[in-house]
């Protein structure tokens, strides 16, 4: 464990170079699909809440399809999900490898987990104030972008933060399948060349970025929180 | 104006059916204050979300200026419910907006231009008296002062009705009769129509012009408030119209009254006019007997009076039967109250 030359690696300025790129690549890949998430699990969310019984878009077989498709890619172990989007991914991106590449997966494995933070969310916000809204005439669009959406949006941040920790997991994940980031440099330098030191220290910024996402997430939701 | 036909309402939960109304039938005229009281269950709630269209009727018509409102399609429907405010016992804002983005709501969903909906928000929230207020969010806000934006905001698109379930229920005495006042200038300002449900007979007293007594899905008692005032018809509206008439002291002074046979007590109902007579002095005169007054009060209800007095009069049965003539020709309302001790 203690091998003085392994941690004189962390004198070699070439390894935070490295490091710094895995880090860059790692935001890279949290930015992009932590977008497509959010693009993709809000609707999906809001037509949970809206197509169940008793809802203003109530529709049982819309409600009952969504359910399954969210709970089936909320439930497939990710490191599984990457291998079976494999032929899908090249089919969008070109290549199966690389940080673009890994996005896919990390969408399709996020979006769903979403949804259902956003269908909490949603179903926290005071069903008077809804009603008081159709009492004023308002349609389905204006119920959802002014009732739902902005009452509901310090519960939602607080579930894009969880989404973006659990990303931050996946994306590491990724690195298995040479999506590049931290969690390959980790992988490379601390299982396939048994360098402990620098292993140690990419687990320290991957857990220091997951703290601030937290911290940040924490104070936004409670800024935004006006209740 | 507001037109009730036949309504009746069945809820289906769990394959077992509630009747929350029965037939309801109701003519609402235009610029009244119309008071619908009940106590919790008697379907207040599920009457007046039936006008707005919240809940859809089982059976029958609900018009509103000539309009059958229960088979709008969903377009004109949303149109006709901005012609209709609502305000609600637990408010009901948006807590992510301020005051002012609270009473701007209903004039986006109008779809009017910015400039047009700063101008009438800052004209409401002066109506309501909120201009020192307008920037802070509902959570800063005190319950008369939130309900104080939930009129503002049901003011918005003037309409030409306005309902209201249950908006002083969550507030504390003084507080409502502050939000009654507003809605009373409101109404006399403008000439709107509102429809309010209530449990407390002090708010249809302090007012409303007319009154519908609701008991168990059926209106029991309809009529003026001030002839449901003082002649209640039903039990159930005698028990209402006691919440605010009736010390409760009454069966408390009769209690402890000294025991004597030859003592009658007499309860006198003066209306209007006769309040304000001479009388009890000159029945004393006339038919000579001795009175002593327990206990009085004066109510005032759509601003008229109308007085109770609790007098025992140490007389024969001759002498009251002549005192109880006397005080009929002068347009009092007499009965013998039974002593509770005999009871
Ligand atoms: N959505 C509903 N589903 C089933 N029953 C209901 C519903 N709303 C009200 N009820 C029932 O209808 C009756 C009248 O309720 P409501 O109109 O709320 O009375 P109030 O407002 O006078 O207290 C009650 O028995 C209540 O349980
Ligand atoms: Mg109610």
């Amino acid at each position: 464990m203690f091998d003085i030359n392994k941690w004189q690696a962390l004198l070699d300025i070439a390894v935070w170079l490295q490091l710094g790129t895995a880090f860059l690549e790692t935001i890279y890949m949290l930015v992009l699909s932590g977008i497509f998430t959010v693009i993709l699990g809000t609707p999906l969310g809001i037509l949970l809440v809206l197509t169940d019984k008793g809802q203003l878009l109530e529709n049982k077989v819309v409600n009952i399809i969504t359910s399954i498709i969210v709970n089936v890619f909320r439930s497939i172990p990710f490191i599984i999900l990457m291998v079976l989007l494999l032929p899908f991914t090249r089919w969008i991106i070109g290549t199966p490898i690389g940080s673009t590449a890994a996005i896919v997966p990390l969408i399709v494995g996020a979006a769903p987990f979403f949804a259902r933070l956003v269908e909490t969310s949603l179903r926290e916000v005071n069903k008077g104030v809804v009603e008081a809204a159709i009492s004023m005439g308002a349609n389905v669009s204006q119920i959802v972008r002014k009732v739902y959406l902005p009452e509901a949006l310090p519960s939602i941040v607080s579930g894009i933060t969880v989404t973006l920790i659990a990303l931050i997991s996946y994306s590491a994940m990724a690195g298995l399948l040479g999506g590049g980031g931290l969690g390959n440099y980790a992988i490379i330098y601390g299982y396939q060349l048994f360098n402990t030191p620098i292993m140690l220290v990419t687990t320290a910024v991957i857990l220091i970025l997951v703290i601030l996402v937290q911290i940040f997430g924490d104070s936004l939701s409670k800024k935004l929180d006006k209740k | 104006m507001i037109k009730l036909e036949k309504v009746k309402k069945v809820y289906q939960s769990n394959k077992q059916n509630v009747v929350a109304l029965k037939e309801i039938n109701l003519e609402i005229k235009p610029s009244e204050i119309y008071g619908i009281i009940g106590y919790s269950g008697a379907g207040k709630s599920t009457l007046i979300r039936l006008i707005n269209m919240l809940e859809r009727p089982t059976e029958g018509q609900i018009w509103i200026d000539q309009k059958l409102m229960n088979q709008l399609n969903d377009r004109d429907l949303r149109f006709a419910r901005q012609e209709i405010g609502m305000i609600f016992q637990h408010f009901n804002l948006l807590w992510s907006r301020t005051v002012r983005g609270n009473i701007a709501f209903p004039l986006e969903i109008a779809g009017l231009p910015k400039e047009e909906i700063d101008q009438r928000v800052n004209e409401l929230i002066q109506l309501v008296g909120l201009t020192e207020r307008a920037d802070a969010y509902p959570s800063e806000l005190s319950g008369g002062q939130k309900q104080r934006v939930g009129i503002a905001r049901a003011l918005a698109n003037r309409p030409k009705v306005l309902l209201s379930d249950e908006a002083t229920s969550a507030l504390d005495p003084k507080t409502t009769d502050s939000i009654l006042e507003l809605l009373q200038e409101i109404n006399k300002k403008m000439g709107i129509t509102v429809i309010l449900i209530t449990h407390e007979m002090h708010v249809i007293q302090k007012i409303c012009h007319r009154v519908a007594v609701i008991d168990d899905g059926e209106i029991v008692e309809e009529g003026s408030v001030f002839e449901v005032f003082t002649h209640p018809k039903k039990s159930i509206t005698k028990e209402f119209v006691k919440q605010v008439t009736e010390t409760k002291m009454v069966d408390e002074t009769l209690r402890y009254l000294p025991h004597d046979s030859s003592s009658y007590i007499l309860k006198c109902g003066f209306v209007g006019e006769t309040a304000n007579k001479p009388i009890i002095s000159q029945w004393v005169k006339t038919v000579n007997v001795d009175v002593n007054i327990l206990e009085g009060n004066i109510q005032y209800v759509q601003d008229a009076s109308y007085g109770t007095l609790l007098i025992q009069i140490n007389a024969s049965k001759d002498k009251l039967d002549e005192s109880i003539a006397f005080l009929q020709q002068n347009g009092v309302e007499v009965e013998v109250v039974e002593d509770v001790r005999y009871q």
